[in-house]
C-alpha cells in the first residue's frame, strides 16, 4: 500500500457544524468565545490557518435551525452567516488558503449552485472547495421552492454531475460553448456563464459514514470528511475506500480521506488531559447533560435533575443505537457512580487527540504513516484561539518531522492537496 | 438645501459593471476610487443571461477593501430560491458591518427560464408580482430573529433565546418559506432595497418595498413626474413618501472633453428651471439615458436637477468604467464637494445613514419587549 509522506490540514469554523456528530464541541460561552457574526473572527481564524499553511479552511452550514423535542434548539451555536459570502470576503485577506463552503444540494439549482461556487473559485485564483451536503431534513423543505425530495442523495449526487459539466462547459481558449442536460432531476440547457476556473474546478468533498457517502466519495469526491476513530478501524476505513476507488477507475491520490478531529494540548500528558475533561465540563452544561440525554432516550426529562441519577425508565425509542447507548451509559454510571452530568461528560465529545504537542504531532503522524488517513480537519473548541495554539505548537513539529509542507507550493487548493487539475469531461 | 422636502441631501451612487472581467483586483480599485469620492453606494449588476461573475460574491470580496461605501448587488428573484437570496445580502451587511444594499431584478427571457429548467418565461407583470413576494419575505426573514437573539447566557447555558426567533410562515403565488432565517437580524436590520421603477410593474414593487428606487430619464420634467407617482404610490401603501430616496440613473460617457458637452446634447431644463450652464443634458438611447460630456458640465446638471427638487440624487453608470469613474470622482463630485452640495467625508457607516433613512423596526418584536 502506497503511503502518503506529507499529511494535510485543514480546519473548520467552529460552532454551527455537527462534524464530529456527537455533542457538541464548541465552547462559547466567556469571553475569548468570538461572535460568528462579525467578520473579524473568521478573518483571525483564516489568517492562524494560512499563517498553519494549512490546505483549507472550511465553513458549515446547516440548512434549518437545529430543532429539539418539536423547538428550536437554544444550547447550541446557530445561525450564521451564509458560508459562500464569506468566503468570498475572506479570499480577500489570505492568499494561498484554500477556500470550502458546505452547501446542500437537496435545494439550489445547478446553474446557480455552479455560477456562485466557480465565482468564489476565479476571484480567489483557484482556491475553492464544496463540500456538498445532502441533508435529508424535510423540514428544510418547507424553506425552499422545490419543498422535499423523495430521493435527496440521488439528487445531490445528480446535482454534482451535472455542476461539473457547467464547470467545463467552456472552451480550452475561454469561449463559451451551449451545453444541454436532461437526467432525473435536471433538464436544462444554455451557455454557462464563466470560463473553466484557474484550478480547472473547485475541489468537490464528500461527508459522511454510510455505505452511500463513501460509495459516492470514491465515484467522484475530491475529499471525504471523514469521522474520527481509533487506529484500527481507521485504516479498514481506509483500505476499504481505496478498494472503491480502483473499482471507479480511480488511483488513491485522487482522494484524501481527511477525518475530522479534535485536538487538546498541555504542557504534560496529565495538563493535557485535564483541560479536555475542563472543556467537556464547560460545554455540558446542567441544561446540555439533560439535552444529550433526551437525544438518546427519545422522552421529556426535563424533571430529572442532572446532578442525580440516571433515568430508572428505559428509551422510548427503538432505535437499536439509542438503546445501546443508553445501556453503555448506565454502566458506565453504575460502575463509576456517576451524576447524569458526570456521565455526559465523561462519555460524549471526547477529543480525537489529547496530549502534549510532540504526542500529538506523533499521532497525526501515525495515522497517515500507517494508512488510516491522508490528513485531518482540525475543529477548534473555542472560536478565539481555537487553532492559534495548534498552529504555534504542533505544526512546527510536523514540519520537523519532514510530515507537512514548510511553505505553500502552488496558489490553488487543488494543487496544496495534491490533486490533478480535472481533464475536461467534454 | 433646507428648502428642499424630505430633508435631504444630495445622494450620489454609481455602477461598477465591467463587462467580462474577473479578476477581483479591478472591482476593489473602483469601489475604493468611488469610496474616496464619498459616494452613498456602488452597484454591480447581475443577470443569468448574460457571461459574468455573480455580483454578490465580487461585492462580498469588495467589503472588506472598503470601509463606508454602500454595496448593492443585483440579486434576481425569478429562478432562485428566496431563502438563499436573503440569507446571501444578510451576509454582505455582516461582512460591510451594516453596508449591504439589494437591488431586485427579474428574469424574462426563456433562455434564462432552460437554465433551470423548472418552469417557463412568464411575462413581466408575473415575475415582478413575485419579486415583490420575494421583497416582502426576505424583510420578514430578516425579521425573523429579533435583534440580541443570540444571547450567550452562560446561567442558564442557552446560546439563543428562541422567544426572539419567530417563523414566517409566508405563502407566495409561487413559493412558500416557513422560516425562521439561518441568518441572524443583520445590522442595518433591513439592508437597502433597491429597484429600479422606470417601468410599471416595477415601480409598484418599487413603491412598496423600496428604499432606493432608480428612474431612468432623459428629461427632468419625465424624472420628476415619476417621482411624483412612486412617492404618491408609497403613500397608498401606507409608507411615508420620504423613506423613499428615487435617483435619476444615466448612463455617463465623459470621454469628451473637460468642460463642453457634446453639441446637440443640450437640453434645457424647460418648464421646471434654469438652464444649464453651457452643458449638455441626456439623450435617450437603446440602453437608457446617456449624458456624454465633460465632468463639469455633469456637475451642472446634477446640481440643476437636484435644487430645482427633480431628484434626491443621481445613480450613474459610467460607459468607460476604469476611465468615466475617474472623472467622475475627481472631477464631477469635487466640484459638488467644492460647492457644498456633497458630502466631504461619512458621517455615517451604514448604507441607511448615508441615505438618511431610518433603522426599520422588527415586524415580530414585541412592543415593549425584551429586545
Amino acid at each position: 500500500m502506497t503511503v502518503r509522506r506529507h499529511l494535510h490540514l485543514a480546519a473548520v469554523f467552529p460552532g454551527a457544524g455537527h462534524l464530529d456528530a456527537g455533542a457538541g464541541t464548541t465552547v462559547w460561552a466567556g469571553e475569548r468565545a468570538g461572535s460568528r457574526l462579525a467578520f473579524a473572527p473568521f478573518e483571525r481564524l483564516a489568517r492562524t490557518a494560512e499563517r498553519g499553511l494549512f490546505d483549507f479552511l472550511l465553513l458549515d452550514e446547516e440548512p434549518r435551525l437545529p430543532e429539539h423535542r418539536g423547538r428550536l434548539h437554544e444550547l447550541d451555536p446557530a445561525g450564521g452567516p451564509e458560508p459562500v459570502a464569506v468566503l468570498n470576503a475572506l479570499a480577500g485577506v489570505t492568499a494561498r488558503l484554500g477556500l470550502a463552503a458546505t452547501v446542500n444540494a437537496v435545494f439550489g439549482e445547478p446553474y446557480e449552485l455552479a455560477r456562485r461556487l466557480a465565482t468564489l473559485d476565479h476571484l480567489s485564483e483557484g482556491r475553492a472547495g464544496w463540500r456538498v451536503a445532502a441533508s435529508a431534513d424535510a423540514r428544510a423543505g418547507a424553506d425552499h421552492r422545490c419543498g422535499g425530495h423523495p430521493d435527496p442523495y440521488g439528487r445531490a449526487a445528480e446535482l454534482v454531475s451535472v455542476t461539473r459539466r457547467l464547470w467545463d462547459s467552456w472552451s480550452p481558449d475561454g469561449v463559451p460553448r451551449p451545453f444541454a442536460y436532461r437526467g432525473r432531476h435536471f433538464d436544462i440547457a444554455g451557455e454557462f456563464g464563466l470560463p473553466r476556473s484557474p484550478q480547472g474546478q473547485p475541489v468537490v468533498i464528500q461527508a459522511g459514514e454510510s455505505e452511500r457517502a463513501r460509495e459516492l466519495a470514491a465515484a467522484s469526491a475530491d475529499v471525504l470528511l471523514a469521522r474520527h476513530a481509533p487506529l484500527e478501524a481507521s485504516r479498514s476505513r481506509y483500505a476499504d475506500i481505496r478498494r472503491r476507488l480502483a473499482a471507479h477507475g480511480r488511483t488513491p491520490q485522487d482522494l484524501l480521506v481527511m477525518p475530522g478531529v479534535t485536538v487538546v494540548l498541555g504542557d504534560t500528558a496529565a495538563e493535557a488531559q485535564e483541560r479536555a475533561a475542563g472543556i467537556r465540563r464547560q460545554r455540558i452544561t446542567p441544561r446540555y447533560a439533560l439535552y444529550a440525554l433526551e437525544r438518546i432516550w427519545g422522552t421529556d426529562l426535563s424533571g430529572c435533575d442532572p446532578d442525580g441519577p440516571l433515568p430508572e425508565t428505559a428509551p422510548g425509542t427503538r432505535d437499536g443505537r439509542a438503546l445501546a447507548l443508553a445501556e453503555r451509559w448506565r454502566a458506565l454510571a453504575r460502575e463509576k457512580g456517576l451524576s447524569i452530568r458526570e456521565t455526559v461528560i465523561e462519555a460524549s465529545g471526547r477529543q480525537s487527540f489529547v496530549g502534549t504537542p510532540d504526542s500529538v504531532a506523533a499521532d497525526l503522524h501515525r495515522y497517515v504513516g500507517e494508512g488510516a488517513a491522508d490528513g485531518f480537519v482540525l475543529v477548534p473548541q473555542t472560536p478565539a484561539d481555537g487553532l492559534e495554539e495548534f498552529v504555534d505548537r504542533v505544526v512546527p513539529l510536523l514540519q520537523e518531522r519532514g510530515a507537512f509542507r514548510t511553505e505553500y507550493r502552488g496558489g490553488t487548493l487543488r494543487s496544496h492537496l495534491g490533486l490533478s487539475r480535472p481533464v475536461p469531461q467534454r | 438645501m433646507s428648502a428642499r422636502y424630505g430633508g435631504g441631501l444630495l445622494h450620489l451612487a454609481a455602477a461598477l459593471d465591467q463587462p467580462g472581467v474577473l479578476d477581483a483586483g479591478s472591482y476593489v480599485e473602483l469601489a475604493r476610487l468611488a469610496e474616496r469620492g464619498g459616494l452613498d453606494f456602488v452597484t454591480l449588476d447581475d443577470s443569468f443571461a448574460r457571461p459574468g461573475p455573480d455580483a454578490l460574491g465580487v461585492l462580498c470580496r469588495v467589503a472588506p477593501a472598503t470601509r463606508r461605501i454602500g454595496l448593492v448587488p443585483t440579486l434576481t428573484t425569478t429562478h432562485t430560491e428566496p431563502f438563499q437570496v436573503q440569507a446571501a445580502v444578510a451576509t454582505l451587511d455582516w461582512i460591510g458591518q451594516g453596508r449591504a444594499g439589494w437591488r431586485i431584478d427579474v428574469s424574462t427571457t426563456e433562455g434564462e427560464a432552460r437554465l433551470f429548467g423548472r418552469r417557463h418565461a412568464a411575462p413581466a407583470e408575473a415575475v415582478w408580482q413575485e419579486a415583490g413576494e420575494v421583497a416582502d419575505v426576505a424583510a420578514k426573514l430578516w425579521d425573523s430573529w429579533e435583534d440580541g437573539a443570540e444571547i450567550r447566557d452562560v446561567a442558564t447555558g442557552r446560546f439563543l433565546d428562541r422567544e426572539r426567533l419567530h417563523r414566517v410562515d409566508f405563502t407566495g403565488t409561487a413559493f412558500s418559506v416557513r422560516g425562521p432565517s439561518t441568518v441572524p437580524r443583520p445590522p442595518q436590520g433591513h439592508p437597502v432595497r433597491v429597484v429600479d421603477a422606470t417601468d410599471g410593474h416595477a415601480r409598484t414593487v418599487a413603491a412598496r418595498y423600496a428604499d432606493v428606487a432608480l428612474v431612468r430619464a432623459a428629461a427632468p420634467a419625465q424624472a420628476a413626474d415619476v417621482r411624483d407617482r412612486l412617492r404618491e404610490q408609497a403613500r397608498s401603501f401606507g409608507r411615508h413618501p420620504d423613506s423613499l430616496r428615487v435617483l435619476v440613473s444615466l448612463l455617463v460617457d465623459l470621454g469628451d472633453g473637460e468642460y463642453a458637452a457634446e453639441p446637440g446634447w443640450g437640453s434645457p431644463l424647460s418648464g421646471r428651471g434654469r438652464e444649464l450652464g453651457g452643458g449638455g443634458g441626456p439623450r435617450s438611447t437603446v440602453q437608457g439615458p446617456l449624458y456624454r460630456g465633460g465632468p463639469v458640465d455633469l456637475a451642472e446638471l446634477v446640481a440643476a436637477w437636484y435644487a430645482d427638487g427633480v431628484t434626491d440624487g443621481f445613480h450613474l453608470v459610467p460607459v468607460e468604467p476604469r476611465r468615466d469613474l475617474e472623472r467622475l470622482v475627481n472631477g464631477t463630485v469635487a466640484l459638488l464637494q467644492h460647492r457644498g452640495l456633497f458630502r466631504t467625508f461619512y458621517p455615517g457607516s451604514t448604507l441607511r445613514e448615508h441615505l438618511g433613512l431610518a433603522r426599520p423596526a422588527n415586524q415580530y418584536a414585541v412592543t415593549g419587549g425584551t429586545s
